[in-house]
Protein backbone atom coordinates (compact mmCIF):
# COMPACT_ATOMS: atom_id res chain seq x y z
CA UNK A 1 0.00 0.00 0.00
CA UNK A 2 1.27 3.06 -0.98
CA UNK A 3 0.86 6.63 0.82
CA UNK A 4 0.75 10.00 -1.09
CA UNK A 5 1.05 12.86 1.29
CA UNK A 6 1.46 16.65 -0.52
CA UNK A 7 3.34 19.00 2.69
CA UNK A 8 1.93 22.25 2.21
CA UNK A 9 1.51 25.91 3.89
CA UNK A 10 1.05 28.50 1.60
CA UNK A 11 3.35 30.95 3.41
CA UNK A 12 6.47 30.94 1.93
CA UNK A 13 9.65 30.03 4.82
CA UNK A 14 7.78 28.06 7.25
CA UNK A 15 9.58 24.59 7.10
CA UNK A 16 7.95 23.23 4.25
CA UNK A 17 10.93 21.71 2.40
CA UNK A 18 12.93 20.96 5.83
CA UNK A 19 9.73 18.94 6.82
CA UNK A 20 9.72 16.96 3.15
CA UNK A 21 13.32 16.34 3.81
CA UNK A 22 13.24 15.26 7.55
CA UNK A 23 10.10 13.25 6.52
CA UNK A 24 11.11 11.45 3.83
CA UNK A 25 14.34 10.74 5.67
CA UNK A 26 12.89 9.29 8.65
CA UNK A 27 10.47 7.11 6.77
CA UNK A 28 12.92 5.69 4.72
CA UNK A 29 14.67 5.14 8.74
CA UNK A 30 11.70 3.23 9.92
CA UNK A 31 12.51 0.96 6.83
CA UNK A 32 10.10 2.28 4.19
CA UNK A 33 10.88 2.75 0.69
CA UNK A 34 10.09 6.72 0.16
CA UNK A 35 10.40 8.65 -2.95
CA UNK A 36 10.65 12.73 -2.33
CA UNK A 37 9.15 15.01 -4.96
CA UNK A 38 10.22 18.57 -5.55
CA UNK A 39 7.48 20.17 -7.14
CA UNK A 40 8.14 23.77 -6.59
CA UNK A 41 9.18 23.92 -10.85
CA UNK A 42 11.32 26.47 -11.18
CA UNK A 43 12.86 27.40 -7.48
CA UNK A 44 14.62 23.90 -6.72
CA UNK A 45 15.48 23.33 -2.95
CA UNK A 46 14.66 20.20 -1.99
CA UNK A 47 18.09 18.82 -3.47
CA UNK A 48 20.09 21.45 -1.55
CA UNK A 49 18.48 21.01 1.94
CA UNK A 50 19.33 17.09 0.94
CA UNK A 51 22.24 17.45 -0.12
CA UNK A 52 22.10 16.17 -2.96
CA UNK A 53 22.07 18.79 -5.63
CA UNK A 54 25.50 17.48 -7.52
CA UNK A 55 23.69 14.26 -8.45
CA UNK A 56 20.72 15.76 -10.91
CA UNK A 57 20.96 14.51 -14.58
CA UNK A 58 16.83 14.96 -15.38
CA UNK A 59 14.07 16.47 -13.65
CA UNK A 60 10.40 16.11 -13.02
CA UNK A 61 9.47 17.64 -16.43
CA UNK A 62 12.04 15.79 -18.12
CA UNK A 63 10.44 12.51 -16.61
CA UNK A 64 6.38 14.64 -17.60
CA UNK A 65 8.02 15.54 -21.24
CA UNK A 66 9.36 12.03 -22.17
CA UNK A 67 12.68 12.95 -22.54
CA UNK A 68 14.39 10.46 -20.52
CA UNK A 69 12.67 7.49 -18.31
CA UNK A 70 11.77 7.83 -14.61
CA UNK A 71 14.45 5.84 -13.33
CA UNK A 72 17.42 8.01 -14.74
CA UNK A 73 15.42 10.82 -12.80
CA UNK A 74 15.68 9.01 -9.82
CA UNK A 75 18.35 9.96 -6.96
CA UNK A 76 19.24 7.11 -4.97
CA UNK A 77 20.44 8.52 -1.44
CA UNK A 78 23.62 6.75 -0.74
CA UNK A 79 23.36 7.37 3.28
CA UNK A 80 19.61 5.64 3.34
CA UNK A 81 19.00 2.48 0.72
CA UNK A 82 15.30 2.87 0.46
CA UNK A 83 15.04 6.87 -0.34
CA UNK A 84 14.68 8.35 -3.46
CA UNK A 85 14.94 12.22 -4.85
CA UNK A 86 13.37 13.07 -7.91
CA UNK A 87 14.19 16.81 -8.16
CA UNK A 88 12.08 19.38 -9.76
CA UNK A 89 13.26 21.98 -13.28
CA UNK A 90 15.07 24.97 -12.19
CA UNK A 91 14.54 26.07 -15.65
CA UNK A 92 11.24 25.76 -16.21
CA UNK A 93 7.91 27.63 -14.46
CA UNK A 94 4.90 25.91 -12.89
CA UNK A 95 3.01 25.98 -16.21
CA UNK A 96 5.56 23.18 -17.31
CA UNK A 97 3.40 20.90 -15.81
CA UNK A 98 -0.40 20.32 -15.51
CA UNK A 99 -2.29 18.95 -12.27
CA UNK A 100 -3.46 15.65 -15.33
CA UNK A 101 0.47 14.88 -15.78
CA UNK A 102 0.86 15.02 -11.92
CA UNK A 103 -1.13 12.09 -11.59
CA UNK A 104 -0.30 10.28 -13.97
CA UNK A 105 3.58 10.90 -12.82
CA UNK A 106 2.54 9.77 -8.92
CA UNK A 107 0.70 6.84 -10.44
CA UNK A 108 3.45 5.18 -11.87
CA UNK A 109 5.77 5.08 -8.66
CA UNK A 110 2.87 4.22 -6.71
CA UNK A 111 3.72 0.18 -7.01
CA UNK A 112 7.33 0.56 -6.37
CA UNK A 113 7.32 2.87 -2.99
CA UNK A 114 5.70 2.66 0.70
CA UNK A 115 5.51 6.74 0.59
CA UNK A 116 5.71 9.64 -1.54
CA UNK A 117 6.32 13.07 -0.09
CA UNK A 118 5.47 15.76 -2.49
CA UNK A 119 7.32 18.95 -1.52
CA UNK A 120 4.70 21.94 -2.42
CA UNK A 121 5.86 25.45 -3.61
CA UNK A 122 4.46 28.49 -1.48
CA UNK A 123 1.18 29.99 -3.33
CA UNK A 124 -2.39 28.92 -4.04
CA UNK A 125 -1.86 28.93 -7.82
CA UNK A 126 -0.85 26.32 -10.68
CA UNK A 127 1.97 25.11 -8.75
CA UNK A 128 -0.23 24.39 -5.68
CA UNK A 129 -2.90 22.49 -7.70
CA UNK A 130 -0.13 20.70 -9.42
CA UNK A 131 1.12 19.57 -5.92
CA UNK A 132 -1.92 18.45 -4.16
CA UNK A 133 -3.53 16.30 -7.65
CA UNK A 134 -2.11 13.44 -7.29
CA UNK A 135 -2.06 12.66 -3.25
CA UNK A 136 -3.66 10.78 -0.57
CA UNK A 137 -3.47 12.93 2.42
CA UNK A 138 -1.81 16.92 3.07
CA UNK A 139 -0.07 17.78 5.64
CA UNK A 140 0.09 21.45 6.76
CA UNK A 141 3.11 23.58 8.08
CA UNK A 142 2.47 26.75 9.88
CA UNK A 143 4.44 28.65 12.72
CA UNK A 144 2.61 29.99 15.42
CA UNK A 145 2.74 33.36 13.54
CA UNK A 146 -0.50 35.45 12.63
CA UNK A 147 0.36 35.76 8.61
CA UNK A 148 1.37 31.61 8.64
CA UNK A 149 -1.93 30.87 10.51
CA UNK A 150 -4.08 32.46 8.37
CA UNK A 151 -2.71 30.91 5.13
CA UNK A 152 -2.90 27.88 6.49
CA UNK A 153 -6.60 28.08 7.32
CA UNK A 154 -6.77 29.63 3.63
CA UNK A 155 -5.04 26.39 2.13
CA UNK A 156 -7.09 23.92 4.73
CA UNK A 157 -10.33 25.53 2.94
CA UNK A 158 -8.73 24.99 -0.26
CA UNK A 159 -8.05 21.53 0.61
CA UNK A 160 -11.31 20.35 1.94
CA UNK A 161 -12.97 22.10 -1.09
CA UNK A 162 -10.55 19.53 -3.38
CA UNK A 163 -11.45 16.72 -1.30
CA UNK A 164 -8.09 15.55 -0.21
CA UNK A 165 -8.52 12.20 2.07
CA UNK A 166 -6.84 13.54 5.63
CA UNK A 167 -5.53 16.81 6.26
CA UNK A 168 -3.19 17.52 9.62
CA UNK A 169 -0.82 19.93 11.12
CA UNK A 170 3.03 20.20 11.65
CA UNK A 171 3.15 23.54 14.24
CA UNK A 172 6.68 24.71 13.67
CA UNK A 173 9.94 26.43 14.87
CA UNK A 174 7.74 26.90 18.46
CA UNK A 175 9.73 28.51 20.68
CA UNK A 176 9.35 27.51 24.00
CA UNK A 177 11.13 30.41 25.79
CA UNK A 178 8.71 32.69 24.32
CA UNK A 179 5.38 30.85 25.24
CA UNK A 180 6.41 30.96 28.48
CA UNK A 181 6.39 34.43 28.72
CA UNK A 182 3.01 34.91 26.94
CA UNK A 183 4.79 36.42 23.70
CA UNK A 184 4.09 33.45 21.33
CA UNK A 185 0.79 31.67 20.41
CA UNK A 186 1.16 28.14 22.15
CA UNK A 187 0.20 25.01 20.77
CA UNK A 188 -2.87 24.99 22.18
CA UNK A 189 -3.49 28.36 20.63
CA UNK A 190 -2.86 27.17 17.14
CA UNK A 191 -5.21 23.99 17.07
CA UNK A 192 -7.98 26.28 19.21
CA UNK A 193 -8.00 28.46 15.70
CA UNK A 194 -7.09 25.86 13.20
CA UNK A 195 -9.54 22.94 13.70
CA UNK A 196 -7.53 20.39 11.83
CA UNK A 197 -5.78 17.45 13.24
CA UNK A 198 -2.46 17.60 14.48
CA UNK A 199 0.75 15.23 13.69
CA UNK A 200 3.21 16.79 15.35
CA UNK A 201 4.70 19.83 16.98
CA UNK A 202 8.43 21.37 16.27
CA UNK A 203 10.68 23.14 18.25
CA UNK A 204 12.74 25.82 17.11
CA UNK A 205 16.01 24.37 17.18
CA UNK A 206 19.61 25.97 15.65
CA UNK A 207 20.37 22.76 14.32
CA UNK A 208 17.97 22.54 11.58
CA UNK A 209 20.37 25.92 9.65
CA UNK A 210 23.44 23.57 10.75
CA UNK A 211 21.81 20.67 9.11
CA UNK A 212 20.56 22.27 5.89
CA UNK A 213 24.18 24.07 5.53
CA UNK A 214 25.52 20.47 5.58
CA UNK A 215 22.60 18.78 3.48
CA UNK A 216 21.64 16.58 6.01
CA UNK A 217 18.25 16.23 7.46
CA UNK A 218 18.64 15.62 10.71
CA UNK A 219 15.74 13.37 11.74
CA UNK A 220 16.67 10.95 14.37
CA UNK A 221 19.75 12.54 15.40
CA UNK A 222 19.29 13.79 19.59
CA UNK A 223 18.41 17.21 18.60
CA UNK A 224 14.66 18.55 19.92
CA UNK A 225 13.46 19.09 16.22
CA UNK A 226 15.46 15.75 14.69
CA UNK A 227 13.20 14.15 17.85
CA UNK A 228 10.20 15.85 16.97
CA UNK A 229 10.23 15.18 12.59
CA UNK A 230 11.19 10.85 13.81
CA UNK A 231 8.02 11.22 16.17
CA UNK A 232 5.95 12.73 13.43
CA UNK A 233 7.44 9.90 11.06
CA UNK A 234 5.97 7.55 13.11
CA UNK A 235 3.21 8.71 13.38
CA UNK A 236 2.79 8.47 9.77
CA UNK A 237 3.72 5.35 9.86
CA UNK A 238 1.02 4.29 11.96
CA UNK A 239 2.14 4.13 15.34
CA UNK A 240 0.31 5.66 18.45
CA UNK A 241 2.62 8.43 19.74
CA UNK A 242 1.38 11.52 22.07
CA UNK A 243 2.51 14.72 21.16
CA UNK A 244 5.14 16.45 22.62
CA UNK A 245 4.27 20.03 23.34
CA UNK A 246 7.39 21.96 23.57
CA UNK A 247 6.02 24.65 25.33
CA UNK A 248 2.87 25.23 28.23
CA UNK A 249 2.66 28.35 28.88
CA UNK A 250 3.19 28.55 32.83
CA UNK A 251 3.19 31.45 36.01
CA UNK A 252 1.33 32.53 38.36
CA UNK A 253 -0.64 34.97 36.42
CA UNK A 254 -1.37 32.45 33.65
CA UNK A 255 -2.90 29.92 35.45
CA UNK A 256 -4.97 32.68 37.44
CA UNK A 257 -6.45 34.01 34.58
CA UNK A 258 -7.05 31.09 32.96
CA UNK A 259 -8.64 29.75 35.90
CA UNK A 260 -11.13 33.14 35.59
CA UNK A 261 -11.75 32.30 31.92
CA UNK A 262 -12.81 28.56 32.98
CA UNK A 263 -15.27 29.95 35.73
CA UNK B 1 -9.77 41.91 30.62
CA UNK B 2 -6.66 41.54 33.35
CA UNK B 3 -8.12 41.68 36.91
CA UNK B 4 -5.32 43.56 37.94
CA UNK B 5 -4.82 46.87 36.14
CA UNK B 6 -1.13 47.69 36.75
CA UNK B 7 -0.78 44.34 34.77
CA UNK B 8 -3.22 45.74 32.31
CA UNK B 9 -0.23 45.26 29.22
CA UNK B 10 -1.43 42.13 27.04
CA UNK B 11 1.65 39.53 26.07
CA UNK B 12 2.00 39.85 22.62
CA UNK B 13 0.74 36.20 21.87
CA UNK B 14 -2.60 37.11 23.61
CA UNK B 15 -2.77 39.88 20.77
CA UNK B 16 -1.59 37.58 17.98
CA UNK B 17 -4.28 34.94 18.77
CA UNK B 18 -7.35 37.61 19.29
CA UNK B 19 -6.16 39.56 16.07
CA UNK B 20 -5.91 36.14 14.31
CA UNK B 21 -9.21 34.87 15.33
CA UNK B 22 -10.93 38.17 14.07
CA UNK B 23 -9.21 38.14 10.79
CA UNK B 24 -10.22 34.31 10.19
CA UNK B 25 -13.90 35.08 10.47
CA UNK B 26 -13.89 38.65 8.56
CA UNK B 27 -11.57 36.61 6.01
CA UNK B 28 -14.63 33.77 5.79
CA UNK B 29 -16.97 36.38 5.49
CA UNK B 30 -15.29 37.99 2.91
CA UNK B 31 -15.21 41.54 4.71
CA UNK B 32 -12.67 43.40 3.36
CA UNK B 33 -11.89 46.66 4.72
CA UNK B 34 -13.50 48.76 1.87
CA UNK B 35 -17.15 46.83 2.75
CA UNK B 36 -16.52 47.61 6.23
CA UNK B 37 -16.39 51.20 5.46
CA UNK B 38 -19.20 50.96 2.97
CA UNK B 39 -21.36 49.27 5.65
CA UNK B 40 -20.28 51.89 8.35
CA UNK B 41 -21.52 54.68 6.29
CA UNK B 42 -24.54 53.42 5.24
CA UNK B 43 -24.87 52.80 9.56
CA UNK B 44 -24.05 56.43 9.91
CA UNK B 45 -26.75 57.90 7.18
CA UNK B 46 -29.38 55.39 8.28
CA UNK B 47 -29.11 56.28 12.49
CA UNK B 48 -28.43 60.27 11.66
CA UNK B 49 -32.36 59.83 10.33
CA UNK B 50 -33.17 59.56 13.71
CA UNK B 51 -30.19 60.71 16.34
CA UNK B 52 -27.72 63.11 16.13
CA UNK B 53 -24.79 60.01 16.97
CA UNK B 54 -20.89 60.78 17.08
CA UNK B 55 -19.57 59.53 13.75
CA UNK B 56 -16.39 60.08 14.34
CA UNK B 57 -16.08 57.55 17.02
CA UNK B 58 -18.14 54.82 15.78
CA UNK B 59 -16.92 51.46 15.82
CA UNK B 60 -17.56 48.34 13.56
CA UNK B 61 -16.25 45.15 14.05
CA UNK B 62 -16.83 41.03 12.87
CA UNK B 63 -16.60 39.46 15.73
CA UNK B 64 -16.39 35.72 17.20
CA UNK B 65 -19.66 35.08 19.69
CA UNK B 66 -20.22 32.05 22.02
CA UNK B 67 -23.56 31.09 20.61
CA UNK B 68 -25.79 29.23 23.54
CA UNK B 69 -27.64 28.05 20.57
CA UNK B 70 -25.21 25.39 18.64
CA UNK B 71 -21.79 24.31 19.59
CA UNK B 72 -18.86 26.64 19.20
CA UNK B 73 -18.43 30.10 17.61
CA UNK B 74 -20.39 32.39 15.18
CA UNK B 75 -19.12 35.83 13.56
CA UNK B 76 -21.53 39.06 14.76
CA UNK B 77 -21.07 42.18 13.22
CA UNK B 78 -20.72 44.56 16.47
CA UNK B 79 -21.00 48.18 15.87
CA UNK B 80 -20.76 50.90 18.70
CA UNK B 81 -22.73 54.06 17.84
CA UNK B 82 -21.77 56.60 20.56
CA UNK B 83 -25.50 58.88 20.57
CA UNK B 84 -24.78 62.85 21.16
CA UNK B 85 -28.43 63.82 21.21
CA UNK B 86 -31.78 62.25 20.37
CA UNK B 87 -33.82 65.53 18.89
CA UNK B 88 -37.39 66.39 19.67
CA UNK B 89 -38.44 66.11 15.97
CA UNK B 90 -41.71 64.90 16.77
CA UNK B 91 -41.74 61.45 15.59
CA UNK B 92 -41.77 59.30 18.49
Amino acid sequence: MCEIIVITSGKGGVGKTTTSANVGTGLAILGKKVVLIDTDIGLRNLDVVMGLENRIVYNLVDVVEGNCRMKQALIKDKRYPNLFLLPSAQTRDKTAVTPGQMVKLVDDLRDEFDFIILDCPAGIEQGFQNAIAGADRAIVVTTPEVSAIRDADRIIGLLEAADMGGIELIVNRIRADMVKRGDMMSLDDVMDILAVDIIGAVPDDEDIVISTNQGEPLVGMGTPAGQAYMDICRRIAGENIPIQNPAVREGLFFKLSNLLKRA
Amino acid sequence: MSVFPVFRKKNSGEIARNRLKLLLVADKADCSPEVMQMIKDDMIRVVSRYMDIDSDRIEIQMKKLKQPDCEGYSPVLYANIPIRDVPDKGIY
